[in-house]
């Protein structure tokens, strides 16, 4: 209907005006470009969701009918698993990474700016800050940046090292893992735990002062800091017009990490067929008091990406693994790493990385605890 | 016509870069690209999210690597 009346305006406009009839053809293709967009997402949505559905049969019928090995053997297992996730995996990771970059890219950070340097809710700014921390991507395109930008802003040092914190531990491709192999209950708490560790990471450190040591030229800028309130407007491009660079991005993440995820999944499957049950269970219980130290510090300076790290770590979890101690680990990989010290010492002095750094897993260690008390 | 491609050089920066190129020579336009990579001088721009697009002195685009056709689109204008 809508699109009836589109063509009947138009036919409208040409006829007013002749001369116009180029440009019109042009919007027209531009219109036919977009049906043909919308049609697309409405046909791959949901037979994306469809084969999500019917993964496990599709995959059991092909690993123990097509190629004809033994469910109870290692091998048919460890294959069975390998495939089933390796898809699995794939499909959440490029839906989730198209849906956060929508979020992304409606994601009002001069308001936020604006609202954290102009408002003082007590609290609630650290939420705001440790959330726009998860959904925005950790990397140097906009970290450094962001965190000049508030720091300019005015923005108190504790709320910007909240939106710090939670950056590279609740992302896209860690939450598309988790879901996949987790389920969204250890999803949820993984996502929540971080939100929440960036707001008391951040007002801790904020309690430190520890103003003094950023580097020389931010703290020039923080000491000229102004309250902007000029409100960018110059994006005028259509939600239509930007989804395709979007699903792009998405498309672009899934790329990226396909490698890790494989191999991640293949290590992950081949120990599932084979390490028998309770394995780690000598060392990593939660009855040993010291599981959960030893599994962040021996993650701190390990740098992997989510993608290879939650198959693995799955695996040690079905093998008796508590899901606390699991999840500390995790987000200490994810969360702490050299590249990531690095990135920051263009901003901060090394003595304030050490703490930031410190601070940080100290905090993962105690929400093991929690987690492992609690789940 | 100035045009200005800020990003503290990361891959995004750096495909911006080139599809601005693309897009200069697609439409024809007589226009200097430079890449600003100092990150104090990214600022005083008043941009958060790189890469950005600055065309004589405006900003365009920001957070985001628009495609080549988009590009053209803004440069005619």
């Amino acid at each position: 209907m809508s699109r009836f009346n589109f063509f009947k305006k138009s036919g409208d406009k040409t006829e007013g005006a002749f001369f116009a009839l180029e440009s019109q053809n042009k919007l027209n293709q531009k219109k036919k470009n977009q049906t043909k967009l919308v049609l697309l997402i409405l046909t791959v949505l949901p037979l994306l969701i469809a084969l999500y559905h019917y993964l496990p049969l599709l995959v059991d019928s092909f690993t123990y009918d097509l190629i004809k090995l033994k469910p109870e053997s290692h091998l048919g297992e460890a294959i069975n698993f390998f495939f089933y996730d390796t898809i699995k995996i794939l499909i959440l990771l490029f839906l989730i990474s198209s849906l956060m970059g929508v979020v992304n890219a409606y994601f009002p950070v001069d308001r936020l700016r604006i609202y954290l340097t102009t408002k003082k809710i007590y609290g609630l700014e650290y939420l705001f800050a440790s959330f726009f921390g998860a959904v925005t991507p950790f990397c140097s395109c906009s970290s450094i940046p962001l965190f000049i930008g508030f720091v300019k802003g005015g923005i108190p040092l504790g709320v910007t090292f909240a939106y710090l914190i939670t950056s590279p531990l609740v992302n896209e491709v860690a939450v598309a893992m988790f879901l996949g192999l987790f389920g969204i209950k250890a999803t949820v708490i993984y996502a929540g735990s971080g939100i929440l560790m960036g707001m008391m990471g951040g007002f801790f450190l904020g309690k430190l002062k520890l103003d003094k040591y950023l580097s020389d030229w931010v703290r020039q800028i923080q000491d000229n800091a102004i309250q902007e309130n000029e409100e960018w407007n110059g994006e005028k491009t259509s939600f239509i017009d930007r989804l395709p660079t979007i699903i792009k991005d998405g498309w672009d993440i899934v790329r990226k990490v396909l490698l890790y995820v494989i191999i991640g999944i293949a290590i992950g499957a081949a120990m599932h067929g084979y390490v028998p049950e309770y394995f780690f269970t000598e060392f990593l219980s939660a009855d040993k008091w010291y599981a959960i130290p030893l599994a962040v510090i021996l993650a701190v300076p390990m740098y992997a990406n989510a993608a290879g790290v939650v198959p693995i770590i799955q695996v040690f979890v079905a093998k008796g693994v508590p899901l606390g101690t699991a999840i500390a680990f995790m987000m200490a990989i994810v969360g702490l790493s050299l590249p990531e010290a690095t990135l920051l010492k263009k901003v901060m002095k090394w003595k304030l990385i050490s703490i930031f750094f410190g601070t940080i897993t100290l905090f993962i260690i105690l929400l093991g605890y929690l987690f492992n008390l609690v789940l | 016509m100035e045009i200005k491609v800020l990003g503290t050089g990361c891959s995004k920066c750096k495909s911006l870069e080139k599809a601005t190129k693309e897009a200069v020579e697609k439409t024809g336009v007589n226009a200097t690209i430079t890449k600003v990579e100092d990150i104090v001088e990214i600022m005083n721009f008043g941009v958060m999210t790189t890469p950005a697009l600055v065309v004589n002195g405006e900003i365009v685009v920001k957070g985001r690597v628009p495609s080549v056709d988009e590009i053209a689109k803004l440069l005619s204008k």
